[in-house]
């Protein structure tokens, strides 16, 4: 904040560019839908707007950026914002999760939650591996039967149908 | 008179066995979930949205009552034994209440905010009993284009008002406003911005984002930036007050609850404001009265005024959204996509519909704020070891608990692929500061502007006039211009006084 040299932070354009697109295509969508006869509105006007107000943001994040303007990034907690972020860490929860999506249809949350708990707490660093695949099961087992029977939302069994 | 048989009569519908256990069972979870680093109440709420499904409406509202205020109680527990607070709404309470609990008067500190929490939710939420169907029976006379205005201004406040930046929260704004475009058009069943998806046709579930935003956001960013060190969290017994401390509380929390009300029942109000001007009251009250004055070393009265403060507005919170269906934070975003599911459409008919519906959940607001005081008082130390859960642990639980809400609304895969990349748009509104409650807000309060203004334009035939020939729409119009106009004005005055505020506490931080 204090510091005298202007400091651009570049990924910024990046965003503005991404924004600048969305708006676009918001509007382009848009161009594709019928009016009805008597229907003086419509249900092209409110894209219209909004796709423009995107575009317009985004012109003016880019302004802002070459200006200098930083963002100030959230803090928390358990937040460190003076170390540089782990893109590492941030990959392996996203592949996890990816997983996860891919295969709960077909294992079944029970299993799935599992390792996704415990996938999850040893790319955060959990050297425990047998206690936290443990914990999963515990808690994908419960969660599923407490759906199962406490809501009546079945949740995807997987290969454990007729087990569970 | 009349307002007192009908909360009476909504005690009635409340207070069966079955539904204040409920009650108490939201109590416990919103707490739970409250007191975990990094979930405020709107997480929490979202995170525990499944969990209702298999209620019916008058239940899963007394159980979102019970969530909702033990989230943010919980909140202030986190932010009082661990300095660091995970909401702009605590980041008042921390000042005081962490230099209190590092003197050792961690118990009362906690007491005091459970006491003002307890005093001002009950002041609150009977003001929003006095207070909603008056403004209800205003408010059904207006029209569409008021209502349209009125939404326009709401969202203007949120994006400008609250924040750093007015640039960011407008792009928060327009990104939730675009999210909440996909799907069928309301009125021609055309589909928009869904790329020929037909599992986008039915619009994207405002659960889904919310927790990915949230949750997986939250938990994805602190997975970047995790801190390493160890966690000093501040031990604590029972809480309770001595005689001094009652002396010393009760001004302050009718004072911040006087404070909170309003300012949560407007639009953009929010706590962060109603928070930091308790605390600032407090402080020049206690300079006043010389003495020993104790701010800046854990003064009991700069933890029970911006408690009170902050559970004051956000029971006025409820006044628009259940008299308007017009929601103002993110925790009440959720709270109407909530009854949204049940059916229930929020706004100015909604007193009369279902009158019984409003009455149980005033009461059961009522009875949650209660259960609070009686459940957490004595599990106090038990939340406090909460805190020491090992982080990665922690924040597997989180990830587990956002695909298992995610999942569990339609069972289906794609829900959990959307609930990614609202994780990932989470972690990039964080990296960039861009805030949260517009965003929320625009997924909500689109579509149903889309559908005011249309039905304004109908009536006119298309002209741009039709928005404008109500002499109330007019007003709020000027009242849009001059949230535009006056904040830069402001902000000359107010950002040197915060900042300072935030330096001293990053100074000590680090110390």
């Amino acid at each position: 904040m204090t510091s005298d040299e202007p400091r651009i932070d570049r990924a910024q354009f990046g965003l503005a560019v991404v924004l600048a697109l969305v708006g676009l295509y918001t509007i382009v969508d848009a161009r594709g839908l019928n009016v009805g006869f008597g229907d003086p509105i419509g249900p092209r006007v409110f894209p219209y707007v909004i796709g423009t107000f995107m575009v317009v943001l985004a012109v003016l994040l880019a302004v802002a950026t070459a200006r200098g303007d930083v963002p100030q990034a959230e803090e928390g907690e358990d937040i460190d914002l003076t170390t540089p972020p782990d893109w590492l860490t941030v990959g392996k929860l996203v592949g996890i999760l990816v997983l996860n999506l891919l295969l709960v249809n077909v294992l079944g949350w029970a299993i799935t939650g599992a390792l996704l708990f415990a996938g999850c707490a040893w790319a955060l660093g959990s050297r425990t591996l047998l206690r936290d695949l443990l914990v999963g099961a515990v808690m994908a087992v419960a969660s599923w039967y407490f759906f199962y029977s406490g809501l009546g939302v079945p949740l995807s069994p997987g290969i454990l149908d007729g087990i569970l | 008179m009349d307002t007192l048989n009908l909360l009476l009569d909504g005690f009635a519908g409340a207070l069966t066995l079955e539904n204040l256990l409920y009650a108490a069972i939201g109590v416990l979870l919103g707490t739970f979930v409250g007191v975990l680093p990094g979930i405020g109440p709107a997480m929490a709420l979202a995170l525990l949205l499944p969990v209702t499904y298999g209620l019916d409406a008058t239940q899963a509202l007394i159980m979102f009552a019970g969530i909702y205020y033990g989230g943010m109680y919980g909140g202030s527990t986190t932010s009082i034994l661990l300095n660091t607070p995970g909401e702009s709404a605590s980041v008042m309470t921390a000042i005081e209440g962490n230099k209190m609990a590092k003197k050792g008067r961690a118990a009362q500190a906690l007491a005091t905010a459970a006491i003002g929490s307890f005093i001002a939710g009950t002041i609150g939420t009977l003001l929003v009993a006095f207070f909603t169907p008056t403004i209800a029976t205003w408010a059904v006379e207006i029209g569409a284009p008021t209502y349209f205005a009125i939404m326009l201004l709401a969202m203007v406040l949120v994006s400008s008002v609250l924040g750093a930046s007015r640039l960011r929260g407008f792009i928060a704004l327009a990104i939730g406003l675009t999210i909440g475009l996909v799907g069928l058009d309301a009125s021609t069943a055309q589909a928009r911005l869904t790329g020929g998806s037909l599992e986008l046709a039915d619009g994207i579930d405002i659960v889904v984002v919310a927790v990915g935003v949230f949750a997986i956001g939250e938990a994805l960013w602190t997975a970047a930036h995790l801190r390493r060190r160890p966690i000093d969290v501040i031990p604590v017994g029972r809480p309770f007050m001595g005689r001094d401390d009652w002396r010393r509380s009760w001004a302050p929390w009718l004072r911040g609850t006087a404070l909170g009300f309003p300012f949560g029942a407007l639009p953009a109000g929010g706590a962060e404001t109603p928070t930091f001007l308790s605390y600032i009251t407090e402080r020049k009250l206690a300079a006043r009265r010389g003495g020993s004055n104790e701010f800046g070393e854990g003064a009991i009265e700069g933890v029970a005024g911006p408690e009170a403060a902050n559970n004051a507005s956000a029971a006025g919170m409820f006044v628009p959204l259940l008299a308007l269906g017009l929601p103002v934070t993110a925790t009440a975003s959720i709270l109407l996509a909530a009854m949204q599911k049940y059916g229930i459409v929020p706004g100015p008919t909604l007193m009369t519909d279902q009158p019984d519906l409003i009455w149980t959940l005033l009461a059961s607001l009522l009875i949650g704020n209660t259960l609070l005081l009686v459940i957490n008082l004595p599990l106090a130390p038990v939340w406090a070891k909460l805190l020491r859960v090992p982080r990665p642990q922690l924040y597997a639980g989180i990830l587990f608990f956002a695909c298992l809400g995610a999942y569990s609304v339609g069972q289906s895969s794609f829900d959990l692929l959307l609930l990614l990349v609202f994780g990932c748009l989470g972690f990039a509104i964080r990296r960039f500061g861009i805030p949260v409650l517009p965003l929320i807000l625009g997924v909500i309060l689109g579509p149903l502007m889309e559908v005011k203004m249309r039905e304004a334009l109908d009536l006119s035939g298309g002209a741009v006039s039709g928005l404008f020939n109500e002499p109330l729409a007019i007003f709020v119009y000027v009242l849009v211009v001059l949230a535009v106009v006056v904040p830069p004005l402001i902000a000359r005055y107010r950002p040197p006084a915060l900042l300072e505020h935030h330096d001293q506490h990053h100074d000590e931080e680090v110390s």
